[in-house]
């Protein structure tokens, strides 16, 4: 049984404890906070569509990654529901996740979009959830001004 | 003829965004994209045109890892081999060396290096720098970049009132040239009578180190796109030839062991290793501009003298007579240095960037009256890593 087993005298051998306090923050930009708002305000998931290639993207972009075509004028309103393409469990417990495990965290595109974007997936027992099911956004009843304004998706009844 | 061991390297596109401390429209990728989008449109090549893309920043500042990958949506690296560089203080300039061994080695043709920091973003940079330090030896000894022992060593060295004077006029000619500069992030329009009472009313920092010596905290991000000599010529009407270029450093804490040898400071070694396999005898004749990676003013007429090799008062002495200035014997900084505009991680970038549209006569306000055809930058970062790139007009050294 012990026949890997390495045999080192860590007697007497230090180790020592660090932990880092580093404030910081970020700038969501001029795109990124209209998007935050929209879903704050209105309650609507918006995306950007590039008029050149015909990309629609959310979270939305002031410049087409492909093609650097200027899109952050081109909002276009995405649907608040979509299908669920892909998902995985979280099966573990830590501080920095939201969500007591076990909790889902699905691949979701929305109608209207040409890739999908990931969030919570609740309301539903992880067994039961499947790729393909339709799922609707649930907003935040407090906004934090994040992508946690909407809270989760949920499945469409019927 | 071939001037490197395989094949030259031009800077065929610039691109840099504005430096300033308000940035809160942008986010970091869209901040990136703006440079990209510049140097590109200077190259006047499309992203097909680039084979390689090399991004670097301190991440630390930004708390996003792999920072690359997150930033794909406005690096333009879709599909493209590339990879991420980080050596702190120096990584505009170890990027720009990095693609220029590339492109010399064959393995790309065109290559597009992006370096950037958002400085606001960060919580503390000291904080960060002292975090990560040895957590054994070091983490609770070291105070980052604030130090006042350049200017301690001035003063022993030239007295007291000869060294704030030379310290305090560097700084000053630095912001008069940041003030012709549009992209320049602090320019606060400051007079040569102005001297004594900054030396005594800035507030101090650490000793004779005060605020108005030190660098600023800037968020920006710049890009450069180098190519081979065939590419280069064929898509650049000026392109600005990387010559040559040297990395030194000297872990001063890591061991006693090295103490002997570490008699000269990282910035001298590699100015008389890098003039001397250029067969350079004279830096000062030879070299029409030299933008310098300058954290502070003190280690601003410091490194002067280590870099053009000057021995005693004699680079404290061009200082007084202005031959650092625009139209003095070797311009410095006409970008303002980095007392000006220090977005870090574009910071070391900035100089070589600089000192191409100075070749290519695209500086705009404060281009230089003279023709500048050899031109020197410096980067610096943590452990006195220095980076020194010799970049020419023409190919013909
Ligand atoms: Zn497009």
């Amino acid at each position: 049984m012990n026949a890997c087993r390495r045999h080192e005298n860590t007697q007497d051998c230090f180790v020592v404890p660090g932990k880092m306090a580093l404030p910081n923050q970020y700038f969501a930009g001029r795109v990124g906070s209209r998007f935050i708002i929209s879903l704050r305000d209105s309650t609507k998931i918006l995306g950007v569509k590039c008029p050149k290639c015909k990309s629609v993207y959310v979270p939305p972009l002031e410049y087409c990654e492909k093609d650097m075509t200027k899109i952050d004028e081109n909002w276009v309103e995405l649907g608040n529901e979509g299908v669920l393409t892909n998902y995985t469990v979280v099966n573990y417990r830590d501080a920095h996740l939201p969500r007591k495990a076990p909790y889902i965290l699905g691949m979701i595109k929305l109608d209207g979009a040409e890739a999908p974007f990931i969030h919570i997936v609740a309301g539903i027992e992880p067994e039961n959830a499947a790729i393909g099911m339709r799922v609707k956004a649930v907003f935040s009843e407090k906004t934090t001004n994040t992508i946690l304004d909407i809270d989760h998706f949920a499945p469409v009844e019927g | 003829m071939t001037k490197k061991k395989n094949r030259n390297v031009g800077i065929i596109g610039i691109g840099m965004t504005e430096i300033s401390s308000h940035k809160e429209n942008q986010n970091q990728p869209e901040m990136i994209n703006e440079a990209v989008r510049a140097a590109i449109a200077d190259a006047g090549i499309t992203l097909s045109d680039i084979d390689c893309v090399v991004h670097g920043n301190m991440e630390l500042f930004e708390m996003i890892h792999q920072p690359d990958l997150w930033h794909m949506i406005g690096t333009g690296a879709l599909g493209k081999p590339g990879f991420r560089i980080t050596t702190g203080g120096t990584t505009g300039m170890t990027l720009v060396a990095a693609a220029d061994n590339l492109v010399a080695s064959g393995m790309y043709d065109v290559v597009m290096a992006i370096g950037f920091n958002k400085l606001q973003e960060a919580g503390s940079t000291t904080g960060g720098i002292t975090n990560m330090a040895d957590p054994l030896w070091y983490r609770h000894l070291q105070t980052g970049a604030l130090t006042s022992t350049s200017a301690n060593l001035s003063i022993e060295e030239f007295g007291e009132a000869r060294a704030r004077k030379a310290a305090m006029k560097h700084r000053i000619m630095m912001d008069k040239h940041a003030s012709l500069n549009e992209r320049a992030h602090r320019r606060f329009g400051l007079e040569y009578d102005q001297m004594e009472d900054l030396m005594k009313n800035s507030p101090p920092l650490i000793g004779e180190l005060r605020l108005i010596h030190m660098c600023s905290q800037s968020d920006g991000a710049c890009v450069m796109i180098l190519a081979s000599e065939k590419k280069a010529k064929k898509i650049c009407k000026k392109p600005v030839w990387i010559r040559d270029h040297i990395a030194v450093h000297r872990e001063e804490t890591a061991s006693n062991a090295y103490f002997p040898i570490l008699s000269e400071t990282s910035q001298r070694v590699a100015a008389r290793k890098l003039f001397t396999r250029n067969g350079i005898d004279n830096p000062v004749e030879y070299f029409d501009v030299f933008e310098m990676y300058d954290p502070s003013a003190w280690w601003g007429i410091e490194w002067l003298r280590d870099f053009f090799l000057l021995e005693g008062d004699e680079a404290i002495k061009m200082v007084e007579e202005g031959d650092w200035d625009l139209d003095g014997k070797v311009p410095v900084n006409p970008s303002g240095g980095v007392t000006a505009s220090n977005p870090i991680s574009a910071t070391a970038m900035l100089k070589p960037a600089e000192v191409a549209l100075q070749m290519r006569g695209d500086a705009g306000r404060h281009q230089l009256k003279r023709e500048v055809r050899h031109g020197l930058a410096s980067g610096f970062g943590g452990v006195m890593w220095t980076e020194l790139m010799i970049l020419e007009k023409d190919l013909n050294w």
